[in-house]
């Protein structure tokens, strides 16, 4: 299975593309629309602003070329602003997001007993699972991810696609699965063994999505 | 809250791992790439490297690439970097965040511009202070020839207010001492800024790092408690295991 790895000049490709060998996995990155045609796998990494994430994609024909294996469902995989970027918006800019997800990204804030909180939001947190698919098997219990971020998607109550949640101030949805659309806001190729075996999951299940 | 990290601060120069001490020395440890796969095996939090000699030239981003594929845990590299275009190609290579020194208190506008380009949760600053104890603490940059400010609760609201979105609080004067942090600094920068605060220099057991936490850390870090054991200093790479057990803040 050979896994696309978008590079908008925005991420951390590298330490994705060294992982995926850990896992025995092969990895390009891709970095215009071209790169990605015929792709069976896709990862979205990001790491900084949302307006700059949007124009880092909107060069090469990467924003159309995602756009277009999204719709015809490849799996795809985006990490921390990777997965900001599939939603309507931000908070932290005024540009459109993918809209893949009928949500908006906000700030992060303390919650009503919040001591300690601070931003960004940086370290190991545990994630609760809230249920199994694509990225986390039946029972996992004891995950936990590094995160880096100040922006996050509010975990409403009960939303399917919530499949994992972590608190910082509030509760907010820390993995999604929507089909064969897939988002972490943590980063698994910073998260050791834990984040070996999401990436795993997503390379070798996420057909069954 | 997420758990408080326990960080290994490890010295390059010349692309060897060394030791230093009050910015002398340099001890030879060993090979950095080594290095990060032991620390990486080991499952640490975290992993800050410094590159001393990177002044006037700039990222060894060969190195650093090489490097940056052995660790899957975050790595934080400083040393050397003066322009944004340098920051992203730090970043580019694997790394999580960039480190600047205390020179950035002199250059706001650097930090605001790093900050809007790669975001503030990859933008860190590393004040070196010399003093306290009653002597009034000191800002230093330059290898401590030169103060740049004279209250690092100033220095550290400044910095967090320009964007970085981390800081090293850097205690020089207990580098390698193993005394302890000083705790009094950690506890005064750490509830001033909202951004989370990193505490180096002095740590020399597991009990110095709880005390960094409780002092208000949102990280502690540590050169020769990882690097160095014994006595005579000898070179052993270890990193705490489960004895620390999950420290809640």
């Amino acid at each position: 299975m050979l896994v696309h790895v978008v590079d908008s000049g925005m991420g951390n490709v590298g330490s994705l593309v060294s992982m995926m060998h850990r896992i025995g996995v092969e990895a390009v990155a891709a970095r215009n629309g071209g790169d990605l045609a015929g792709a069976r796998r896709v990862v979205l990494p990001g790491v900084g602003s949302f307006d700059r994430g949007v124009a880092g994609l909107r060069t090469g024909g990467l924003w159309e070329a995602l756009d277009g294996l999204a719709r015809a469902g490849c799996p795809v995989l985006g990490i921390c602003l990777g997965m900001q970027l599939m939603a309507q918006g931000s908070d932290e800019g005024v540009q459109a997001g993918f809209g893949w997800l009928p949500v908006r990204v906000e700030r992060m804030r303390p919650g009503p007993e919040s001591s300690g909180f601070r931003l960004p939001h940086m370290g190991w947190a545990p994630v609760r699972v809230e249920r199994a698919g694509v990225l986390f098997e039946p029972g996992a219990a004891g995950q936990r991810f590094y995160f880096a971020h100040s922006f996050a998607i509010a975990a409403d109550d009960g939303d399917p696609a919530a499949v994992a949640t972590a608190e910082h101030g509030r509760r907010f949805v820390a993995a999604f699965e929507r089909g064969n659309l897939m988002g972490v806001q943590f980063h698994p190729e910073k998260s050791h063994r834990f984040g070996r075996r999401l990436l795993e999951r997503f390379v070798l299940g996420a057909d069954r999505a | 809250m997420p758990r408080a990290r326990i960080i290994p601060c490890l010295t390059l120069l010349e692309r060897r791992l060394v030791k230093t001490r009050r910015f002398t020395g340099p001890r030879y440890l060993g090979d950095p790439i080594n290095a990060m796969r032991i620390f990486s095996d080991k499952e640490a939090d975290e992993l800050v490297l410094l590159d001393i000699g990177a002044q006037g030239r700039g990222p060894d981003l060969d190195l650093l690439g090489r490097l940056a594929s052995e660790a899957f845990m975050p790595v934080s590299y400083g040393g050397g970097i003066t322009t944004a275009a340098q920051a992203e190609s730090v970043l580019q290579a694997g790394f999580e965040k960039v480190v600047i020194g205390s020179s950035a208190l002199q250059r706001l506008g650097f930090v605001s511009e790093l900050a809007a380009r790669v975001g503030s949760q990859s933008v860190v600053v590393s004040l070196d202070v010399r003093g306290g104890g009653g002597a009034g603490f000191r800002v230093v940059r330059s290898r401590g020839a030169i103060e740049v400010a004279d209250d690092p609760v100033l220095a550290a609201r400044r910095l967090a207010d320009a964007g970085a979105g981390e800081l090293i609080v850097h205690q020089v004067d207990r580098d390698g001492t193993r005394c302890g942090y000083d705790l009094e600094l950690v506890r005064m920068v750490s509830s001033a800024v909202g951004v989370p605060v990193v505490a180096l220099g002095g740590a020399g057991s597991v009990g110095d790092l709880r005390a960094g936490v409780a002092a208000g850390a949102a990280a502690v870090a540590a050169g020769s408690l990882f690097s160095l054991f014994g006595r005579r200093e000898a070179v052993l790479l270890t990193y705490p295991g489960d004895e620390v057990g999950r420290w809640e803040r």
